[in-house]
């Protein structure tokens, strides 16, 4: 306990370095101001302005999911923090840990309908894990410390503290982190030993095993990722990794089987369909993965390791449930596989060894939905960029840089998570859960501020990329490298796809008219720009891109008419996959389909 | 998931949270946000010293829903512990309620016999009105409500369900 009483603006900052705080992404306001004045005189925190708070928290978050850290975010009250509760709901879908600090009119003023006066803990209660509104000094820095607790403890999520304006000029004393262990919050993070020995039976028994891992693993940790990538290896079992999974086995492993899911690979869904086990770690069975529940993995058990309770039997029902953390419980699972002998897999390759015939029969049914090649497409016209074309060739021409991907949300994100290929956590960043157009271009801000040597681009759709191009002038102010890869159809192509699928063609507004010159608004933002519309420019217009040292917007003119595949029509089933364009006729989507998202 | 509607349960849910601002707002925003329903919510500071609120809960759902609402009522951060009464073993379940029948001569004279039958107690008298206090199973509050309707029920006001196991176990 520090001797002197000092501000509650003070009291915040020193929580934040305390805390481990190196940066945080914010917006002033009157009601933020105290916090301002002890940000300018100090030097440990580095502040990055953005051009709108909702900037701020995606920035935040690709700063945290590319880290592993806490993202932080300042904003003003009212309408600072009103700005910020699309990126709370984001990071509360995809579990990514935030705190955010809002400021709040004086508590004597509070009810009062005073100027810039939101009921910001009401607003924000269902889109943060949790939050706080200050209401003594005396609180203040357990409070700080114990949303840093909360945010990063259990399934990770974002934290609101909300600071009345007195509060923050109030006198008071500094306590240190360790008074922010929430007085009862401790989740689960061991498993119950008597179920690893259920579920190591299980996988040993398994003919048709397949381990479908999720964006817990990566939040659980690169040690998480390791302990997975081995006990795939060590059982010799297919894996698959859904959106938000991408890196947690390395791509460039035999055992991986590409994403999971609406847009997922034929092989991934058709052995979701057709396995005896399905292992479970870190997803949650969204809608977006499991198609029509009540076709989902039908003759599977299944094993679930999750963190959160309230994920495992959710939608769907769970043989062997295992609550508790990634990690831990790989491990657990790990060194109870290895007390009983078993044939060795060959290091770092299927072995084909494990379970005898019955997996070799597994193995080469799955060679062969592989063998359907989903992803390959038509090339087309020589004169016209395929979208697909331009994310093989950017994934080409960067994989040597280990480059940093954040998208925004459309048909480019799907391809964009078909075509590359990520061997690391921490490297891919997309809005998984609540699919926020206008994601991209910030998160991308918040990854090369958190590595600034890195690669790092932003595989944007045209659309989605007005949604938060105010970020282009932050980008300019601290000079990021940030890139930014459009792949300009002018369309909103996801929505066109579905119009063509689901409503006769009848394209109601999803044509752009009014597009930007992308190379002119680079220019006026201090950033390069190109367009490129021809395939054999491509290679050179992307080369150019890593080797300009600046924030670079390269606009690729793609066909307009891409549909992305495969994939799973609304309210069907994981074999009920559509590989092409051609296959559409055969199925259409049911009533049922229809009405869902 | 898809279970058949046949298949609803109800459950009487006893959930232990710091009594701190916000929490039963979190609570009832659960219910709503997630569709889940809430038969009767009762809630009230029982541990002074260490600032914890009950709240008993009574929903209904299926199996599963039932499952995913303690999960759910589990991961608040407030929350330090959930207990489903209605699976673990015999518990008492009562409510409080007043009851305001107004009339004069036969009608009057019925309602407080019958108040007597049903051990109501009378907590306010004017010689046009009563106040009825009663406590008791919610079957049998609503069975002696239905009786006063014709006997010049004014109005009622209850305090839902609270609910403790018996037995000499601890929460
Ligand atoms: C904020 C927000 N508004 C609306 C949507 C619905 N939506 C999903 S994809 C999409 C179109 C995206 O268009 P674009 O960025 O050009 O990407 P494309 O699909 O063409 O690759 C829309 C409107 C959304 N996901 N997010
Ligand atoms: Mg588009």
């Amino acid at each position: 306990m520090s001797a002197e009483p000092i501000c509650g603006a003070d009291i915040v900052i020193k929580a934040l370095v305390d805390q481990g705080v190196d940066v945080v992404f914010g917006y002033p306001g009157g009601a933020v101001l105290p916090i301002y004045d002890s940000l300018f005189k100090q030097n440990a925190l580095r502040h990055i302005l953005v051009r709108q708070e909702g900037g701020a928290v995606h920035a935040a978050e690709g700063y945290a999911r590319s880290t592993g850290k806490v993202g932080v975010v300042l904003v003003t009250s009212g309408p600072g923090a009103t700005n910020a509760v699309t990126g709370l709901t984001d990071a509360l879908m995809d579990s990514v840990p935030i705190v955010c600090l809002t400021g709040q009119v004086p508590t004597h003023l509070i009810g009062n309908d005073a100027f810039q006066e939101a009921d910001t803990t009401g607003i924000t209660r269902p889109c943060t894990k949790h939050n706080y509104l200050v209401k003594d000094v005396a609180d203040l820095a357990r409070i700080m410390h114990e949303a840093f607790y909360v945010a990063r403890s259990g399934r990770p999520g974002p934290v609101v503290v909300d600071l009345p304006k007195d509060i923050l000029f109030a006198l008071g004393r500094y306590t240190g982190p360790e008074t922010g262990r929430h007085k009862s919050y401790r989740p689960q993070t061991q498993a119950d030993p008597a179920r690893i020995d259920e579920a190591v039976a299980l996988i040993a028994a398994a003919k048709r095993p397949l381990f479908y891992g999720g964006g817990g693993l990566i939040n659980s940790g690169p040690e998480a990722c390791a302990r997975f990538t081995e006990l795939v290896r060590l059982v010799d079992a297919p894996c698959t990794l859904t959106l938000m999974g991408l890196g947690a086995l390395p791509a460039s492993d035999p055992h991986f089987l590409g994403m999971v899911g609406m847009h997922g690979m034929y092989e991934s869904n058709m052995a979701m369909h057709g396995c005896d086990l399905l292992i479970a770690v870190g997803s949650r069975f969204d809608d977006r993965v499991t198609g029509r529940l009540n076709a989902f993995s039908p003759t599977s058990k299944k094993i679930h390791i999750d963190i959160d309770p309230s994920s495992l039997n959710k939608n769907v029902r769970i043989d062997v449930p295992l609550l508790g953390d990634c990690g831990e419980v790989l491990g657990a699972l790990l060194s109870a596989w290895r007390k009983e002998p078993r044939p060795e897999a060959s290091p770092g390759g299927r072995s084909h060894a494990a379970g005898g015939a019955a997996r070799n029969a597994w193995w080469r049914q799955i060679d062969a939905w592989r063998a359907r090649d989903c992803l390959r497409y038509d090339r087309g016209r020589s004169d016209l960029i395929k979208p697909q074309y331009a994310l093989e060739r950017l994934y080409a021409l960067t994989r040597e840089r280990d480059p940093y991907i954040t998208t925004e949300v459309g048909q480019h994100q799907m391809w964009a998570a078909q075509f590359f290929r990520f061997d690391k956590p921490y490297h891919w960043m997309t809005s998984g859960g609540l699919g926020t157009m206008g994601y991209g271009l910030p998160a991308a801000m918040g990854v090369q501020i958190a590595h600034p040597d890195a690669l790092v681009i932003d595989v944007a759709g045209e659309a989605s990329i007005l949604m938060n191009i105010q970020e282009m002038s932050t980008i300019a102010q601290y000079r990021l490298p940030v890139k930014v890869f459009i792949l300009n159809n002018q369309y909103m192509g996801m929505v066109r796809q579905w119009q063509e699928l689901l409503h006769g063609g009848r394209y109601s507004e999803s044509y752009t008219a009014a597009l930007p010159d992308f190379v002119k608004l680079a220019d006026a933002f201090g950033a390069v720009g190109r367009q490129v519309s021809r395939p054999d420019e491509l290679d050179e217009a992307i080369r150019e891109m890593i080797d300009t040292p600046s924030a670079f917007i390269l606009d690729v003119a793609v066909d307009q008419t891409e549909n992305c595949f495969p994939m799973i029509p609304s309210g069907a089933a994981h074999n009920e996959m559509l590989l092409g364009p051609e296959d559409k006729a055969e199925s259409p989507v049911s009533e049922e389909g229809m009405v869902l998202v | 998931m898809a279970d058949p509607v046949a298949n609803i349960e109800r459950h009487t849910i006893a959930v232990l949270v710091d009594n701190e601002p916000g929490v039963l707002a979190r609570v009832i925003g659960l219910f709503s946000g997630r569709g889940y329903n809430i038969e009767s919510l009762t809630v009230a500071e029982v541990d002074r010293v260490n600032s914890l609120s009950r709240i008993t809960v009574v929903t209904s759902g299926t199996p599963m829903i039932i499952v995913q609402i303690k999960a759910q009522l589990s991961r608040l951060v407030p929350v330090h512990k959930v207990h489903d009464l209605s699976d673990e073993g015999p518990f008492v379940e009562r409510e409080m309620a007043l009851i305001k029948v107004a009339g004069r001569g036969e009608a009057r004279i019925e309602s407080l016999r019958l108040a007597d039958i049903f051990r109501a107690r009378v907590v306010d008298a004017t010689t046009e009105s009563f106040v009825f206090e009663m406590t008791g199973a919610s079957d049998k509050l609503n069975a002696f409500i239905a009786l006063m309707d014709p006997l010049g029920l004014v109005e009622v006001s209850r305090t839902g369900t609270v609910a403790i196991a018996r037995g000499p176990g601890r929460f």
